[in-house]
């Protein structure tokens, strides 16, 4: 077996854990709940937006399956950043926060975007990409960012009597303008340049089930991550992270979540388009 | 039908010369009831000519000869005698007739309006008149929409003189004046007269009408005494007093006819509109607070206009009475938020985030927000067109 070619199209290897598609899909599901409910208030003026908010049950059922989704992505920010903590702190894991397979951006990610643009421009070749693309750091990056921003001011309107406690009022001002602008910015982001950088581009076409099986094949690794899989092949660790094929319930589950999640995405982006036009 | 006519006087003149006593009345009136109290007698154009003797006795103008009003006719007669106007009762009802003939009717009638309203056309039958407070009275308070409904609720009538409100009948009947009418019998309830008057009812436009503009306010007050009072303390009654046309009046948030619980739900969200008709800006500023995104999806659960600014006595922060004034804010935003405080009501609700001179801050997160939002899309839709184009030549390359 060792001898084979690891990068044989049939054999499988560990990309993303459980624990992480796990919380990926808390993520997904409190962000087509905040935006399904949110949308409809930000954009009241739209036809579409009162017959959405009278569907879904009326103005009490839209604010509680707001908050209660802004509650379960709140948990799962914080999951996520427990988890950062434990694999720092207590497996002492190297290169979190710096190195190749850090998800913080490092002087390559520039030189990768340069060399891509080249790439898309028919100037140069492909860039070698390591663990994590730069578009993907930044996707990574800007939910971040989103839900820190977002999460805060939606929390300071929510319970606006306690904050004013010792926030001065145009804190609530600054809140409101923050939490739906950036709100609009992740919507419109998610839904068009995430599903087209992860599912929609004609590499990927109609979706990449590793957020859903957790697994590459040997092909994929080395023709979408060479620097990553050069490393594990040099390192000996390839071994490791070998598996089986992604069973087919759980490709065919991937692929109607991811199916209707996106459909839903697409819905909704384009009755945001909609209520601008 | 001429020969009817000719067969029922000669059957009159034949009963009288046999003498037939007469139940009652004047002498006048056993000739007249002779022919005009049998019943089934017509003029030769089919009307009805019958006057029942009983009915009449009845009515108030019981007491009257025949002749009192058909003056000049004496016995059998084959000619029609003159016809009877609001003239012949203003031998009774001088002054009445005298209001009357000052009003959008009379002047109608005079000009040789033949649809406009005479007394019999309110009153009904002057053989069978009852008060105003009997209720077979076409005039009493619970009949008086469907007398005034006969002409004011016909749309081919309205557009043949230009009565500006063609169904006012129907739009009173939908409102809660005319279900307190219809559905509770509430003699209280306003009706057609206690807004336009009965006998002196005026057009709209006349400055002595009961509805004119700057009359509406105490037009109303007759019944709503309290919110005429705010109404008069407030900016809107100041404004009117001091002349201005444009000042808003009951009528322009309540509508006139149809007016609507205020708890109906579509009308309290159609408020903001009308107040936003002359404070653009407010309305503006409103859409973007949570209260107005919340009221533009048709919710009535969050503060609109009159729940910060008061209903009826509005009145700027500036004025130490004013529901906003600062000495005032924080009980009135405690109205719905119970732990509201100082720091609470310094939020402001109608800061404009596109006016940079008064809200520089507010003015620069918004930029800040929305070059964020431009520079995303213009950076990632280029890489995204440039990489789907590359991608799309790759596969058809390795095809």
């Amino acid at each position: 077996m060792a001898q084979e070619d690891p990068s044989a199209r049939r054999r499988y290897f560990w990309r993303i854990s459980l624990f992480d598609r796990i919380l990926h899909g808390v993520l997904m599901a409190s962000f087509l709940g905040l935006a399904a409910t949110g949308l409809p208030i930000k954009l009241n003026w739209a036809p579409w937006a009162t017959a959405l908010a009278q569907a879904m049950g009326g103005l009490g059922t839209i604010l509680f399956l707001h908050k209660v989704s802004a509650v379960a992505l709140t948990l799962c920010f914080f999951t996520h950043l427990v988890h950062v903590g434990w694999m720092a702190l207590v497996e002492r894991r190297r290169g979190l926060f710096w190195g190749p397979g850090s998800l913080v951006p490092q002087p390559k990610d520039l030189v990768d975007l340069y060399g891509n643009v080249k790439w898309f421009l028919g100037l140069g070749p492909k860039p070698r990409f390591d663990r994590f693309t730069y578009w993907e750091k930044f996707d990574y990056w800007a939910v971040f960012w989103g839900m820190f921003i977002i999460g805060t001011s939606g929390f300071v309107l929510w319970f606006s009597e306690f904050f004013a406690r010792f926030l001065p009022g145009w804190m609530f001002n600054v809140a409101l303008i923050v939490h739906s602008e950036e709100a609009l910015l992740a919507v419109w982001f998610i839904f068009t340049i995430h599903f087209f950088n992860a599912h929609l581009r004609p590499e990927k076409f109609p979706m990449d089930l590793v957020i859903f099986t957790g697994r590459v094949s040997g092909e994929e690794l080395r023709e979408e991550r060479p620097l990553e899989f050069e490393r594990l092949v040099r390192s000996g660790r390839l071994g490791d992270l070998e598996t089986r094929p992604p069973e087919r319930w759980l490709r065919n589950f991937g692929r109607l979540l991811g199916l209707s999640v996106v459909v839903t995405g697409f819905v909704l982006f384009t009755l945001t388009i909609l209520a601008f036009s | 039908m001429r020969s009817t006519a000719r067969a029922v006087v000669w059957t009159a003149v034949l009963v009288l010369a046999l003498g037939a006593r007469p139940a009652r009345g004047g002498e006048n009136d056993e000739m007249c009831l002779a022919c005009h109290g049998v019943e089934g007698v017509t003029a030769p154009d089919g009307r009805s000519l019958f006057v029942g003797a009983a009915a009449y006795g009845a009515s108030e103008h019981a007491g009257l000869d025949c002749t009192s009003c058909h003056a000049g006719v004496s016995g059998p007669h084959e000619e029609p005698p003159a016809h009877l106007g609001p003239q012949v009762c203003a031998a009774c009802h001088r002054d009445v007739v005298s209001i009357y003939d000052r009003s959008v009717h009379g002047r109608a009638r005079a000009a040789g309006g033949t649809d406009a309203a005479t007394c019999t056309s309110c009153h009904g039958s002057p053989h069978a008149v009852a008060k105003v407070t009997d209720p077979t009275s076409p005039v009493y308070p619970l009949n008086l929409p469907r007398t005034c409904g006969v002409c004011h609720g016909d749309r081919a009538l309205a557009e043949r003189h230009g009565i500006p409100v063609a169904d006012a009948y129907q739009l009173y009947m939908d409102s809660i004046h005319g279900r307190a009418v219809s559905r509770g019998g509430l003699l209280v309830a306003a009706n057609c007269s206690s807004c336009h008057g009965a006998h002196d009812i005026l057009p709209a436009n006349d400055p002595d009408s009961k509805v004119f503009r700057t009359n509406i306010p105490a037009t109303c007050g007759r019944c709503h005494a309290g919110v005429e009072n705010a109404y008069l303390q407030g900016s809107h009654g100041d404004a009117l007093h001091a002349g201005r046309r444009d000042a808003p009046v009951c009528i322009d948030c309540h509508g006139a006819h149809r007016i609507q619980n205020v708890t109906a739900p579509g009308w309290q969200v159609a408020t903001v509109s009308e107040c936003g008709s002359c404070h653009t800006e407010s309305r503006a500023t409103f859409r973007d607070s949570f209260h107005g995104q919340i009221t533009g999806l048709g919710f009535t659960v969050v503060a609109r206009c009159p729940d910060c600014h008061e209903a009826h006595r509005v009145l700027p922060a500036s004025d130490p009475r004013s529901s906003i004034a600062p000495a005032h804010l924080v009980d009135t935003c405690r109205k719905c938020h119970p732990a509201a405080n100082v720091n609470f009501v310094a939020y402001r609700p109608h800061a404009d985030v596109r006016d940079r001179a008064r809200n520089p801050g507010l003015w620069a997160v918004a930029l800040s927000m929305r070059m964020l939002l431009v520079g995303v899309f213009v950076f990632f839709g280029v890489h995204t067109v440039l990489w789907l184009l590359r991608s799309l030549r790759e596969s058809r390359g390795r095809r």
